[in-house]
């Protein structure tokens, strides 16, 4: 289909494009390995030395485990309550009848599109009549705001996919609504539910705003936070600054590598396919 | 089937749905709705938590009469207005052509696709580190690239200046966020039906008829979705900005959601807090129904 020549202009557009979106990650990668006295000076694309100090320095004098630790329990105990949940609510919406049904899932998706600092002042003061500020459960509660909506939408999108007649078949069969639901269509919905369970868990491991506003001190601060407060004695520590944001985004990388085609279906199931 | 067993399987299938459907719908009328209305109460009141003696007096519109006669709010509004502007319609620009490159075969193009989605996944604090540290003055990447090439004689301090501070934040949101404008294209483009081409090219249309005539028409609902999703999101900026200028040099970069956030927990003002995020709401949900109802035009016209 396409000549030579197009596909000259297609491959030198592919390499300038990878370029374009390669080369500040690329970039800064170096800058972590590099020590801080050449960090800016003389740029050059292979570094002039390279060492492990800034990953070092990062782990023991800045005990960056403990926002890793933190994102870990945030980010997961949000995915965990909102997928289950967010699977029995999509079910409902895409295969059950009921009134109200568009009328909800417009209420859904109306709350992904709150600015989250709508609701910033009174969370807070509803989590600290809780007791709940600089708590996990307080990064957690707020986090089921953009969470449980994003479930929803995208497991509705993969659910609407399935073909209807397997269930159908296992309900002429006798099988009951919920006995059909455990063991026909969880079971062919896993990977549309494994996707969105990545996808949320990615939100809420680079979620800032809200994890900035209720969480006080070092001990509670997740990932973004603690990068984002990142603060020398004199002066900017870029190199574990930049450390510290390749360490954060390593796991994605590897997500976005190995799951790539999924990551595309998820973010593409609710919005387009209608 | 009787009438009679028909009318009360639909009833059981509804009340199973509201069953199913009960505890997503509690946890987010309690933890989305309920504080949202919490605000808009919040900011008929004064409540300053430096001033607690004063108590939380009803003082009705005066948080808002405040808000429109501050000239740091229309600011502020402003610049997330023009932010808003410039940095969506190059996402929507540049996505599309990207989406173009995405949708051809070639060897090469997997690796392509994996490449346009670091960014994507990226947390936005890391992406406006990254720029920061290329925009770094006078030493940074950027500066050493522009002297050399001679597109500038000195290296220009662009944090400290109130319009160049702006390039850096506009460059790292096109950046992080085209990507997915173009995936959501690049979905749009895989539903057009490519006998359509074969057609148009059998009527000796060229490339550009066709692209003018099948693909933008057909690709239109793709794109009213991405501008939505991009629009809101680019209206609610905070993360990227907070890293990237801290709004500065002084308040030259100030997007509203950060002026709001500084209100509230720098200064303790919650009540005229609140009335700034009930504005930023207010706006969000205006362009969210102007959207939608286009997006529905749209639906009936292609259906």
């Amino acid at each position: 289909m396409t000549n030579p020549g197009q596909r000259w202009v297609l491959v030198s557009a592919g390499v300038l494009l990878v370029t374009w979106v390669l080369f500040p990650v690329y970039w800064a990668l170096i800058a972590s390995f590099t020590p801080e006295a050449h960090l800016f000076a003389a740029p050059s694309l292979l570094p002039p030395a390279c060492i492990l100090d800034h990953y070092r320095a990062l782990f023991s004098e800045r005990a960056f485990w403990v926002p890793i630790r933190n994102s870990l329990i945030v980010a997961g105990t949000t995915t965990l309550l909102c997928v289950p949940l967010g699977t029995l609510c999509a079910y409902a919406i895409a295969r059950l009848h009921f009134r109200g049904q568009g009328a909800l899932l417009g209420v859904i998706l109306a709350t992904t599109m709150f600015p989250q600092i709508s609701l910033v002042s009174p969370l807070y003061l509803l989590l600290r009549a809780l007791r709940l500020i600089n708590t996990y459960p307080g990064v957690i509660l707020p986090y089921l705001t953009f969470a449980m909506p994003l479930t929803v939408w995208l497991l509705v999108g993969f659910l609407r996919q399935l073909p209807r007649e397997l269930e159908e078949a296992a309900m002429v069969d006798g099988a009951s609504r919920l006995r059909t639901v455990w063991e026909i269509v969880l079971p062919l919905a896993l990977p549309g539910i494994a996707t969105t369970a990545i996808l949320t868990f990615v939100y809420c491991w680079n979620e800032f705003l809200f994890a900035l506003t209720f969480t006080l001190g070092p001990e509670r601060h997740t990932v973004p936070v603690a990068l984002a407060l990142f603060r020398g004695q004199y002066q900017v520590p870029w190199g574990q600054i930049l450390a510290g944001a390749m360490v954060a985004t390593a796991p994605l990388f590897l997500i976005v590598l190995f799951l790539q085609r999924r990551i595309v279906q998820g973010l593409t199931a609710g919005a387009v396919e209608k | 089937m009787s009438r009679n067993t028909e009318e009360s399987l639909a009833r059981s299938e509804a009340r199973l749905a509201w069953l199913l459907v009960l505890p997503t719908l509690a946890i987010l009328l309690s933890i989305a709705l309920f504080p949202l209305l919490w605000t808009v109460w919040e900011s008929l009141h004064l409540h300053d938590l430096r001033m607690p003696w004063r108590g939380r007096p009803f003082i009705g519109l005066a948080n808002y009469a405040e808000a429109l006669t501050d000239t740091r709010f229309w600011q502020a509004m402003g610049h997330t207005a023009a932010f808003t502007l410039v940095s969506v319609t190059v996402e929507l620009g540049l996505g599309l052509a990207l989406a173009l490159v995405l949708h051809h075969r070639y060897r090469g193009r997997g690796l392509v696709r994996a490449a346009v989605l670091v960014p994507w996944a990226m947390p936005t604090v890391v992406a406006a580190l990254v720029w920061r540290l290329m925009f770094e003055s006078p030493v940074g990447i950027v500066n050493a690239v522009l002297t050399d090439l001679g597109v500038m004689r000195e290296p220009l301090v662009w944090f400290t200046h109130p319009l160049a501070a702006w390039v850096p934040v506009i460059l790292a949101d096109v950046w992080k966020t085209t990507p997915f404008v173009a995936i959501l294209l690049l979905a749009g483009l895989q539903t057009i039906d490519p006998t359509l081409y074969e057609a148009a090219r059998i009527d000796g249309a060229g490339p550009w008829q066709q692209f003018c005539h099948i693909t933008l028409p057909l690709l239109r609902p793709a794109f009213l979705v991405a501008l939505i999703f991009r629009t809101l999101d680019a209206w609610r900026v905070f993360d990227l900005i907070y890293v990237l200028t801290g709004g500065g040099p002084g308040t030259a970069t100030e997007p509203i959601a950060l002026y709001a956030f500084g209100v509230m927990f720098s200064h303790l003002r919650f009540g005229f807090g609140a009335a700034l995020s009930v504005l930023i709401f207010l706006v969000s949900f205006a362009l969210a129904l102007l959207y939608i109802r286009a997006l529905g035009r749209e639906g009936r016209g292609v259906a």
